[in-house]
């Protein structure tokens, strides 16, 4: 057998501390963020433990899950949130662990402010309470989430143990159509092998297509990894990857920065290495993409109706079930379908190329009269640059209004609930029940759909709107 | 924060046989707000057990008497989705001590592991065998029997093995749990850090 070696095993191995014979590696962790909601328990553990927080420079706190979208500068109105929000707070002062609070001009999403302020790295391990930590993976890192027990272990011993996953690598041949956004590319891919494919796995996404998206786009790929099962997704590192952390905030400078980068090129897949499952798609497949059931793996092209029961890999009782929820039939075409609210934003797609996106189909058009629109974007970076680019005056001359950052809508753990029965088009990352408020219908989809939805009010292919631009 | 031992659970179980069952349906987010680990079993399915006016649901597994017990038996890919650890919470608040499936989500077994609630994967036939059992018997009992590493329909002695690795099985035979283990090795660790090239 040949030395050959993947990405993935190049970055877990230099993570060993140990390895437990019939049982987990212990690994250690490079970075660690926190938030309000899988945070405070863990600080419980500790206290109750009588144990220290061992690297508190490793770990960053921002608050997003539970923040709300307007009037930032005010008190909470929820206790409750505002009740964790203090913990946050209280916790990272008390251990020394850096903080971006509500109002704090670094804040947002946690996955939205750890790249941008060059936190993450290429070859790094990260970890957060959360599951789409995995959009750490764009930077060549193994980046997943972890439930608060490891929250509580990494805070005390900068390690948590886990059994070595499977591998798995994804390739995608040619070039994207018109229209066509990463975020089509995940819904494609989990469309195809289903929302628990690749459980079991790390992913690591390869081939042309992804050698040719910018970072945010690679970010919203490895994002979804873990809505196909997958515990995360990678993507090598490569010139796309150093210019966009070179010259970030907590990026290394200098010296270190040329030592860094030496070892950031080492890190690619082997010619000859050994996946235990290949998987191969060509992108002249992949449209416009919108999910109609109860789950991320529950889409197809924008263009197509909607499955029997029989085409279908989930179950037929579950596939039904799914249906009913949305109040959706076998075979309804997508097209035409009336939504009332849009969702643009959350760590799938709150970030400037998703607003960029979004304004360039809404540009000189106005928004639907049904249409109620949240624009969220993932942090006040973000925002900044929004405004900057001159994003928000577009946005604004066609009736739209953007909020504060934070994650909104997404999981709907703040004021920002889409009402029972009511059918939103999303850009985030989850359409399952309930997910966006109780009884809330989700269709995931990319930025130039929303936009193209909450122009017209009906879910419509954005590649009209876009030739109707370039005629 | 260790937890109970788990030896032998001999219980009658309840059975959910829907597949993908997401973590956002065991603990929708917005019971996610409180900052200790308690009452998260009262919010466990909120709402499949709940009407929007909090109203049992009639039709809900949960609200139905004749069903009971410490094995909740899911269909394939349980526990999908978010990371919260808050939906192991709720199950083992609720009073489970074991969720069978034929496949579980990666994070929620981990979560469940290391909580004390026994994920225990068989095949798909094997989960059609208790919930047929289930649906002849509600009372019928199922024992989990973690030293042997089987689980085995008691009226009918169907049974079949399942797998755990050695470590989370000590573990979990004994009430011990990661961090115990970790500040054993604090040692290895500081040396590996002093070496840590960020």
């Amino acid at each position: 057998m040949s030395n050959a070696t993947t990405l993935f095993d190049k970055v877990w191995d230099a993570h060993r501390v140990r390895h437990i014979e019939d049982g987990p590696d212990v690994l250690f962790i490079d970075r660690h963020f926190i938030h309000e909601v899988t945070s405070p328990v863990a600080f419980l553990g500790l206290e109750k433990r009588n144990l220290p927080v061992l690297y508190p420079q490793r770990t960053f706190a921002t608050a997003d899950h539970n923040t709300p979208t307007l009037n930032q500068d005010q008190p909470v109105k929820d206790p409750l949130s505002a009740n964790q929000l203090a913990a946050l707070s209280s916790n990272a002062t008390k251990w020394g662990i850096s903080l971006w609070a509500l109002g704090s001009p670094k804040n947002g999403i946690v996955h939205v402010v750890g790249p941008e302020n060059g936190i993450t790295q290429p070859g790094m391990t990260i970890v957060c309470g959360d599951s789409h930590t995995s959009t750490h993976g764009a930077f060549g890192c193994i980046a997943f989430g972890i439930g608060t027990s490891e929250v509580e272990m990494v805070l005390s011993s900068q390690c948590i143990m886990q059994p070595k996953p499977k591998k798995m690598r994804i390739t995608i041949s040619g070039k994207l159509g018109k229209g066509v956004l990463p975020k089509d590319v995940a819904l494609y891919m989990i469309s195809q092998i289903t929302a628990s494919g690749a459980t079991g796995y790390f992913v690591e996404y390869a081939g042309e297509v992804f050698e040719n998206m910018s970072m945010e786009g690679r970010m919203t790929v490895c994002n979804m990894s873990i809505e196909m099962g997958a515990r995360g997704g990678m993507i090598a590192p490569d010139q796309t990857t150093f210019d966009y952390v070179n010259g970030k905030d907590k990026a290394p400078k200098g010296a270190a920065w040329d030592k860094a980068l030496t070892y950031w090129k080492t890190l690619k897949t082997d010619a000859g290495a050994a996946f235990d499952k290949e998987l191969h798609f060509d992108a002249a497949d992949i449209e416009p993409q919108i999910t109609y059931g109860t789950n991320p793996g529950l889409g197809t092209g924008i263009t197509h109706s909607i499955p029997k029961a029989t085409e279908v890999k989930d179950g037929e009782a579950s596939y039904k079930k799914s249906l009913a929820y949305m109040n959706f039939e076998e075979g309804q075409p997508l097209i035409g379908k009336k939504i009332d609210y849009v969702f643009l934003g959350s760590c799938t797609n709150g970030r400037i190329e998703d607003f960029r996106a979004f304004a360039s189909i809404v540009k000189g058009k106005k928004k639907a009269e049904n249409i109620t629109a949240w624009l969220v974007p993932g942090s006040h970076i973000v925002e900044a640059q929004i405004k900057e680019e001159g994003i928000l005056d577009i946005l604004n001359e066609a009736g739209f209004e953007l909020r504060q950052p934070g994650c909104s809508a997404c999981l709907a753990m703040n004021e920002d609930k889409i009402p029972a029965g009511k059918y939103a088009v999303s850009t985030s990352n989850r359409n399952f029940e309930g997910r966006q408020g109780p009884g809330a219908r989700t269709l995931l989809a990319s930025p130039y759909v929303a936009a193209a939805v909450a122009v017209t009010g009906v879910v419509t292919d954005p590649r009209e709107l876009m030739e109707k631009v370039t005629a | 924060m260790a937890y109970d031992k788990f030896t032998v659970l001999t219980s009658t179980a309840v059975p959910l046989p829907i597949e993908n069952v997401d973590t956002d349906q065991i603990i929708p987010a917005r019971f996610l707000k409180a900052t200790e680990r308690k009452g998260f079993g009262d919010n466990l399915f909120r709402d499949w057990r709940y009407n929007s006016d909090d109203t049992p649901k009639q039709d809900f597994i949960l609200n139905n008497p004749i069903y009971s017990g410490k094995i909740l038996v899911g269909g394939k890919n349980f526990g999908s989705g978010s990371s919260r650890e808050h939906a192991a919470w709720a199950i083992y608040d609720y009073g489970f001590r074991c969720v069978v499936s034929s496949f579980f989500a990666d994070i929620f077994k981990g979560n469940s592991l290391n909580i004390g609630l026994l994920p225990v994967t068989v095949s798909e036939a094997f989960v059609d065998k208790i919930f047929k059992a289930i649906e002849a018997d509600p009372k019928t009992a199922i024992e989990v029997n973690l030293p042997e590493q089987t689980i085995t329909i008691l009226a009918t002695g169907e049974k079949e093995s399942f797998d755990i690795n050695g470590y989370k099985k000590h573990n979990m035979l004994n009430g011990f749990d990661d961090i115990d283990y970790l500040q054993s090795a604090k040692e290895d660790i500081k040396a590996f850090a002093e070496k840590s090239l960020y």
